[in-house]
């Protein structure tokens, strides 16, 4: 008996993915030159899954930032929030957090998936009731399972599933919190937050939206999908984090509610845990000040997200969801998949590999995330790359490719 | 859950719950209270998610999925529908 006897379909499935490749869930990049292009060894790479969304790891006013705060603050903060973890700069940080939402309050978190923990569980509690949407995020469900709150499932994107989910419910016995997510990150499909808000209107519950993927690519200011479907100030709050289009590690939630700040004393992820690093905080104000100077940087993804998406549509590819900065393209099998992303990888071209049980419907799929970053012409080589690498596999040449 | 529990299932939800999951049932093994959904039927997690969630639509019921953090078999499921439906 050996504690690690559980794992033996996964270590068997692993075995099965990494036969002849490499392993997926394991690529180091030995350099990063720019939010687009990485280093395998002495290869370089196109980054075309990396999050990257607004492209701006790599500006200079950003390393700028992150260098000044290291060095007025130090490496770490060797304490939590609660304790000797908060400076000046992630104090600023929240305050810039509102005054871009426009909402009375803003708390930071060290990563996003302790953003969801903390809120989520900080938030409801045993006798709650909680309430999301089958497709969220790993980081929503294990925060649900941390609250001890009642957890019911609804369907994806369905706001007539969650409607009769609320409506079996005892109106008074409970707080009801509905958890859903802007863009969901495997498919790249987009939320109806207004219909969802409606439906959490109609029965008085209160709705969280995390927009980790969809901060910074939605809506006329870029505060997510909840702000595209003009319901921001119906959404009683947003989560989100600082790893994706805002260039640092770290996650936020933001809020109207007057005791938004008591989760300070109530959120475990918030109270447990060292605080941001200063040189990450600062990178992150940084570069929430180019995305307030530079709103075409918006524009910019959009664009290579739609030529990405209209370049693997009619190479054939079956896409699942119309254009958004998160491309995914159905791979059929798990086996397929593992042998087109590791051609791909040959080709100079890294994606994101995801195949069951960590995906919705149980797709094996290839997910492409796009930057304002890239090129025109480093677009057209992904899309170049899958054309060839398809064409490889079918013909049985796949040696050939790269 | 012991085999006296799966005896006291109304064998018409068993059996309902049996034609619910024919879809998932690719290899055609008899469905009874002892049928794993694992072990037997070999679905993933998220497939018996959404097989609570047409059983839920069904019965107009909502199973909190913290009641199913223990249930292995289609009796152990067919308990908690049970329960649901009387609550």
């Amino acid at each position: 008996m050996d504690l690690f006897d559980k794992f033996k379909p996964l270590a068997a499935a692993y075995a099965d993915l990494t036969h002849g490749g490499r392993d997926p869930f394991g690529v180091a990049f030995d350099r990063i030159l720019s939010p687009t292009v990485g280093m395998i060894g002495d290869r370089e790479v196109i980054l075309a899954g990396t999050n990257n969304y607004l492209g701006l790891t790599f500006e200079p006013e950003v390393i700028a930032a992150a260098q000044e705060g290291a060095a007025r603050y130090g490496t770490g903060t060797t304490g939590s929030r609660i304790a000797n973890g908060t400076y000046g700069p992630h104090r600023a940080l929240e305050a810039e957090m509102a005054a871009h939402f426009g909402m009375a309050g803003a708390i930071v978190f060290t990563t996003g998936y302790q953003a969801n923990l903390a809120a989520v569980a900080g938030l409801a509690g045993p006798g709650d009731q909680v309430f999301i949407d089958a497709d969220c995020h790993a980081s929503i469900y294990d925060a649900c399972k941390l609250s001890g709150a009642e957890i019911i499932r609804f369907a994806h994107n369905d706001p007539k599933s969650l409607d009769r989910r609320l409506g079996r419910t005892d109106p008074n016995a409970s707080n009801k919190l509905v958890i859903v997510e802007g863009l969901y990150s495997m498919f790249g499909d987009i939320a109806p937050i207004a219909e969802f808000v409606a439906v959490k209107n109609k029965h008085n519950a209160y709705l969280m939206v995390d927009e980790a993927h969809s901060f910074g690519t939605f809506g006329a200011r870029g505060l997510g999908v909840s702000e595209a479907d003009g319901v921001l100030d119906k959404v009683d709050f947003i989560v989100g984090t600082f790893s994706k289009s805002l260039a640092g590690i770290g996650g936020f939630a933001v809020s109207n509610h007057p005791q938004f700040n008591l989760l300070r004393l109530a959120a475990r992820a918030y109270m447990f845990t060292a605080s941001s690093s200063a040189a990450s905080v600062e990178a992150t104000r940084a570069a929430l000040k180019l995305i307030q100077a530079r709103p075409a940087l918006k524009d910019k993804v959009w664009a290579n997200a739609r030529r990405l998406h209209k370049g693997l549509t009619d190479a054939g590819f079956a896409l699942f969801a119309p254009a958004s900065p998160v491309v995914a393209a159905d791979m059929g099998d798990p086996a397929k998949a593992a042998v087109f992303w590791n051609a791909l990888l040959s080709a100079g071209v890294y994606v994101n590999l995801a195949m069951p049980p960590g995906t919705p419907n149980s797709k094996s799929l290839l997910r492409c995330s796009v930057s304002a970053a890239h090129t025109p012409e480093q677009i057209d080589r992904v899309v170049a790359s899958f054309i060839a690498v398809d064409r490889a596999i079918k013909a049985n040449t796949l040696a050939a490719v790269g | 859950m012991t085999s006296a529990d799966s005896a006291a299932i109304d064998p018409e939800l068993l059996g309902e719950l049996g034609d619910m999951l024919t879809g998932l049932n690719k290899n055609s093994v008899p469905i009874t209270a002892e049928t794993d959904f694992n072990a037997d039927l070999n679905v993933d997690s998220v497939a018996v998610m959404d097989f609570v969630l047409a059983v839920e639509d069904r019965y107009d019921i909502s199973i909190p999925i913290n009641l199913l953090t223990e249930v292995r078999t289609v009796g152990e499921f067919a308990a908690v529908v049970a329960s649901a439906r009387s609550a």
